[in-house]
């Protein structure tokens, strides 16, 4: 028998059938069957069924890394907005430092731009954290918006597309899981240059043999590959599923 | 089929229950988080969904669950008489049906004091407007990525004179008035359990003919599904894998 099998279901539409599947994230069982709940990829390992969205908004998971705006300041945290259904909560003791209650605007201020860990999705929100390297405030560098459906296709397998990006032009680039990408770099052009590779990729997202077109239009950028040297592993990227 | 009465033969020369030639595409407006249009012979609707996003204002959100609020419009282009843009009566009603046949399939228990809006258009009309945005909207919140326990599919069926048929165009609809005139019963029908979702009636009809429009109503829906669900399967082929 098949261990893992992938299959692109509707809601509704039966799985598998049998008593010893497990619905998991986006089924039900029905009697014998295993339904699909959402639209998406079925995902069978072992005897655990799940449906794995391909399109849509943005649902947070906990580990998740996503760069938000601060859109409120209460008494004991911050509200980030990044694109989800609620507002992410932010605590004063989840930042790096000692943050004077009175003075939190000092800190963050409406309207900057945050990069921070999911640490807890409950139903009333999502609670977050930045007291991790590579979390932080943003400051310089851009930050452009993909869509979340596109973030896997910007990380690649294992990281390998934005470590592409990074040694051809230079800049630092996070991609948070909400589909916004912040990138940092020397000057505003090496900037520019990994915003229109990023562009390419969101466009072209469909080409099979993406990296080898990816490598193509970066040579016809006159950018070398090779010639930039690889910075140390700080990127804080993980692979989604 | 026995046919007696006045309506011996169909104005478009279609058989009594074959359905208008269907054509369902997922994934039309980029910037939605889900979106479709679904057409029927001459009638076309466009539905687009957004969120699940916080719902304003406040006094209108559920704690226990998220909302589903829905909104119809023709086009004034959509008829031959230009008709006057923005809510009027029927467009109420109709959104209000229409909210009430897909709250039946979709879950929204994860996401408390959101809402889910789902804007529904008819760019050009030819009877069945409802059925068309009904069909449009199932498609455009699958793509969106929301729980549904199943998908819906929507058929107008009816009586003209004594005749039975299935999917009325306008001249069926509301030009033909000899004999006993037109009946038309719009019906929504899930996809799994093949439950009633919706069912309207505007005419006269005998308990006997309803039944059997029911059941032709059923058919229909069955090759509605289909063609719902190959716009689905198609769309994640194009962008994703």
């Amino acid at each position: 028998m098949v261990k893992e099998k992938r299959q692109i279901v509707v809601p509704g539409e039966t799985v598998i059938s049998g008593n010893e599947f497990l619905p998991g994230d986006g089924a039900y069982r029905a009697g014998e069957d295993v339904v699909a709940g959402r639209f998406g990829i079925a995902n069978i390992f072992e005897k655990h069924v799940r449906v794995i969205p391909v399109s849509g908004a943005y649902y947070p998971r906990r580990g998740n890394t996503i760069i938000g705006t601060i859109v409120d300041i209460t008494f004991n945290g911050w509200l980030i907005n990044f694109g989800g259904a609620q507002n992410a909560f932010l605590p004063v003791a989840e930042v790096p430092m000692y943050v004077n209650k009175n003075e939190m605007r000092e800190f963050l201020d409406f309207g900057e731009s945050v990069i921070v860990k999911v640490w807890d999705v409950k139903s009333r929100g999502v609670d977050v954290s930045m007291k991790m390297r590579g979390f932080g405030k943003v400051e310089g560098g851009m930050i452009i918006s993909v869509g979340p459906n596109q973030v896997p296709r910007i990380i690649g397998k294992e990281g390998s597309m934005v470590k592409i990006i990074k040694a051809a032009t230079g800049c630092d680039v996070t991609v948070g899981q909400n589909g916004k990408v912040w990138i940092s770099g020397k000057d505003t052009d090496s900037e520019v240059a990994a915003k229109k590779i990023i562009e390419f990729i969101v466009e072209n997202s469909v080409i099979i043999g993406l990296t080898e077109k990816v490598e193509k239009m970066i040579a016809e950028m006159g950018l070398d590959v090779e010639k930039v040297e690889i910075v140390a592993e700080d990127t804080d990227v993980e692979d989604k599923e | 089929m026995m046919v007696e009465g006045l309506y011996t033969k169909r104005e478009d020369g279609r058989k009594f229950d074959e359905v208008r030639p269907m054509k369902a595409k997922v994934g039309i407006v980029p910037s939605a988080d889900g979106s479709a249009s679904f057409e029927t012979g001459k009638t076309k609707a466009i539905a687009v969904v957004r969120g699940p996003r916080t719902l304003h204002p406040q006094h209108m959100q559920n704690a226990q669950t998220g909302i589903l609020r829905v909104s119809y419009g023709m086009m004034p282009f959509s008829v031959e008489d230009r008709i006057r843009p923005g809510p009027n009566r029927r467009s109420e009603e109709i959104s209000k049906v229409t909210e009430w046949a897909l709250s039946s399939v979709v879950d929204l228990s994860g996401f408390p004091n959101t809402v889910v809006d789902v804007f529904v258009q008819i760019p050009q009309a030819d009877a069945g407007t409802r059925v068309a945005g009904i069909n449009a909207a199932a498609l455009a919140l699958a793509h969106a990525g929301i729980p549904m326990k199943e998908m819906v599919s929507a058929i107008g069926v009816g009586k003209i004179d004594k005749t039975l048929v299935v999917d009325l165009n306008k001249y069926e609809d509301s030009i033909f008035h000899d004999g006993e005139g037109s009946t038309d019963i719009p019906v929504v029908m899930t996809s799994r359990t093949k439950e009633i979702a919706l069912l309207q009636l505007d005419g006269k009809i005998s308990v006997d003919e309803f039944k059997e429009t029911i059941e032709m109503a059923k058919k229909a829906c069955d090759d509605i599904l289909k063609v719902q669900m190959d716009a689905l399967k198609n769309v994640s082929e194009e962008s994703n894998e």
